[in-house]
């Protein structure tokens, strides 16, 4: 009796680590997501090149870092301005020169960057992985039975900064109500004023500047090379698909769904099945709720 | 104010505007009629610049507006209200009708200014000032047609455009959106180009008016004389059917 009780302990306790990593790892997949989904409202593309923004916020502060000689936080900030530069210009280069855009055009541009992008990260910094310190050292608090690094600490609060900052945006900034109504109106936006592809230019931006944080924020824990951004992108992209490709709560919710479903999985099955856990999931959503799980009722009149 | 010269517009191969001339003076109604699918819709377009032309010059004011994107157009002065409406429909009403300004803000006006030409818009539509947070896709057909014509006001026009504003809405609606485009024209001087299935309604209001049929215009003229015209009261008033009918 004593012997089973103990042995239900300690599977609670595993059970809380595992929800912790779940959930920091469930808030970077969120910060990706909500990159594919703001892209995608305003644009109809889904950006396969969103995992690429990921994986350079990771090298560029690596660099400012190794290379640079600079402080962290100012290898951060330079790593984000960087990377939502290189989302500027990747949409002048790939996305605004084509003519007639089609889905199937648009789908080969991206992930044809994506590759391009990944190619020079991996000329330049070559093909090792890399560590970055964590932001405030790495001995474990501990949470009742459960432990947290403070880098877990550091996501979670970087993370729902950068979600409300991108609420408060798109609420209540003029730009913002701007980009919502290109999504839900484009030929409208244009007849208003908008300049409808400045906007999509900005949507990119964003995207690449969310995308890049994710990266930076998790790169102590995970280590960074060229090739994150393949996997990271994917995760994201599963996150968005859970919310309906919602820029907002659902898609935080999918990341988050994501990353404990991944981490119980991992933990309590085997370790060998987190990653297919991700594409089970896409393709069970793909298949029967293509609007995403928490997508609401339509209240429009039409 | 405006003068279009041969305007050509194609959607791929339809050739849907021919050859088009027209123009408007400073503070005219001038009434855009035709059947369906003769070309008024496309004929805003091209203005707005939604829908280019590939050949003919429109000028604004003096100045070329030909080929300006439609944000540009805005810029220069001329709105328009699309047809269905078309509003922001996950936005509020407040959100749509500042939206309308969005030129203002980008060009830094004074918030107080935009605030006031807003409270001067639910002055006109005293039922949006009621509805102003709600989803503008929960508004009536009505509503959704009073906003998207506030929200082509808050950018301050010298030139509107209307597409069917009365489309699918009940007379006494009509009445109420008639009477603010008069009353535009009345209080503020703003010139207006109305393209209207409701022939008869638009004419009784308008200027001068043209007849758009497949792509051409057929007619054209002073609204009065349009009115008595028996080719348009045959194809547009419905004036003679009843006695085809007793026949
Ligand atoms: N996007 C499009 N692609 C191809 N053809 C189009 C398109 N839009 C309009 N047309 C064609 O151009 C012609 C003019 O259409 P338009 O919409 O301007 O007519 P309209 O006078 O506004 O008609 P309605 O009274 O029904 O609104 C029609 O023959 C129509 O079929
Ligand atoms: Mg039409």
């Amino acid at each position: 009796m004593a012997c089973l009780k103990q042995r239900n302990m300690g599977l609670s306790d595993q059970i809380a680590q595992y929800l912790v990593s779940g959930l920091s790892t469930g808030a970077i997949y969120a910060l990706i997501g909500i990159g594919f989904a703001i892209i995608y409202n305003g644009t109809e593309i889904i950006n396969f090149a969103q995992g690429e923004m990921v994986m350079l916020g990771g090298m560029f502060t690596l660099f400012g870092l190794d290379v640079l000689k600079l402080p962290l936080p100012v290898a951060i900030l330079m790593a984000v301005t960087l990377t939502t530069l290189s989302g500027v210009l990747f949409e002048r280069l790939t996305i605004r020169p084509l003519k007639s855009p089609t889905p199937l055009s648009l789908v080969i541009i991206t992930i044809g960057g994506s590759i391009l992008i990944r190619g020079i990260a991996m000329l330049v910094g070559g093909k090792d992985t890399h560590a970055i310190p964590a932001f405030s050292g790495s001995d474990p608090l501990s949470i009742g039975s459960a432990t947290i690094l403070p880098q877990h600490l550091w996501i979670f609060a970087l993370t729902v900064i950068a979600i409300v900052l991108n609420k408060l945006f798109f609420q209540y900034s003029i730009t913002g109500k701007a980009m919502r109504a290109c999504a839900a109106n484009r030929r409208a936006a244009g007849l208003v004023g908008i300049d409808v592809r400045r906007m999509v230019l900005f949507s990119f931006a964003i995207s690449a500047g969310l995308g890049s944080l994710a990266g930076i924020i998790v790169a102590p824990l995970t280590m960074t090379s060229y090739d994150v951004g393949v996997m990271l992108g994917l995760k994201g992209f599963c996150a968005a698909i859970i919310g309906g490709l919602s820029g907002g709560l659902g898609t935080v919710l999918g990341g988050l769904l994501l990353g404990v479903l991944e981490s119980l999985g991992a933990g309590l099955i085997s370790s060998g099945y987190k990653d297919a856990i991700a594409f089970i999931i896409l393709l069970l959503i793909l298949f029967i709720r293509p609007q995403g799980l928490f997508s609401r009722a339509q209240t429009e009149r039409v | 104010m405006l003068k279009v010269k041969n305007i050509n517009t194609y959607y791929g191969k339809v050739h849907a505007l021919k050859n088009i001339s027209l123009h408007l003076g400073e503070g005219e109604i001038v009434a855009l009629i035709g059947a369906n699918g003769a070309g008024k819709t496309t004929m805003l377009n091209t203005l707005s610049g939604v829908t280019p032309a590939s050949s003919g010059s429109i000028n604004f004011l003096g100045e070329s507006i030909t080929g300006l994107a439609p944000d540009r157009i805005v810029k220069n002065g001329v709105s328009q209200v699309p047809e269905g409406r078309q509003v922001f429909k996950g936005l509020t009403v407040a959100d749509n009708l500042e939206l309308g300004a969005y030129l203002r803000f980008c060009s830094r006006e004074s918030k107080d200014a935009i605030r006031r030409d807003m409270g001067h818009i639910y002055e006109l539509f005293p039922r949006l000032e009621e509805r102003r947070k709600q989803m503008a896709g929960t508004l009536s057909g009505g509503e959704q047609q009073m906003l998207a014509i506030g929200r082509a006001l808050m950018a301050k026009p010298k030139l509107l455009l209307l597409d069917e504003p009365s489309m699918g809405l009940a007379p006494l609606v009509v009445q109420e959106i008639f009477t603010v485009i008069e009353r535009l024209r009345r209080d503020e001087g703003t010139t207006i180009m109305l393209v209207e299935q409701n022939a008869k309604a638009a004419l009784k209001m308008a200027d001068r008016g043209y007849v758009l049929e497949t792509g051409k215009v057929i007619l054209e003229g002073p609204a009065a004389e349009l009115l008595e015209n028996r080719e348009v009261q045959r194809a547009y008033l419905g004036k003679d059917k009843k006695e085809i009918w007793e026949r």
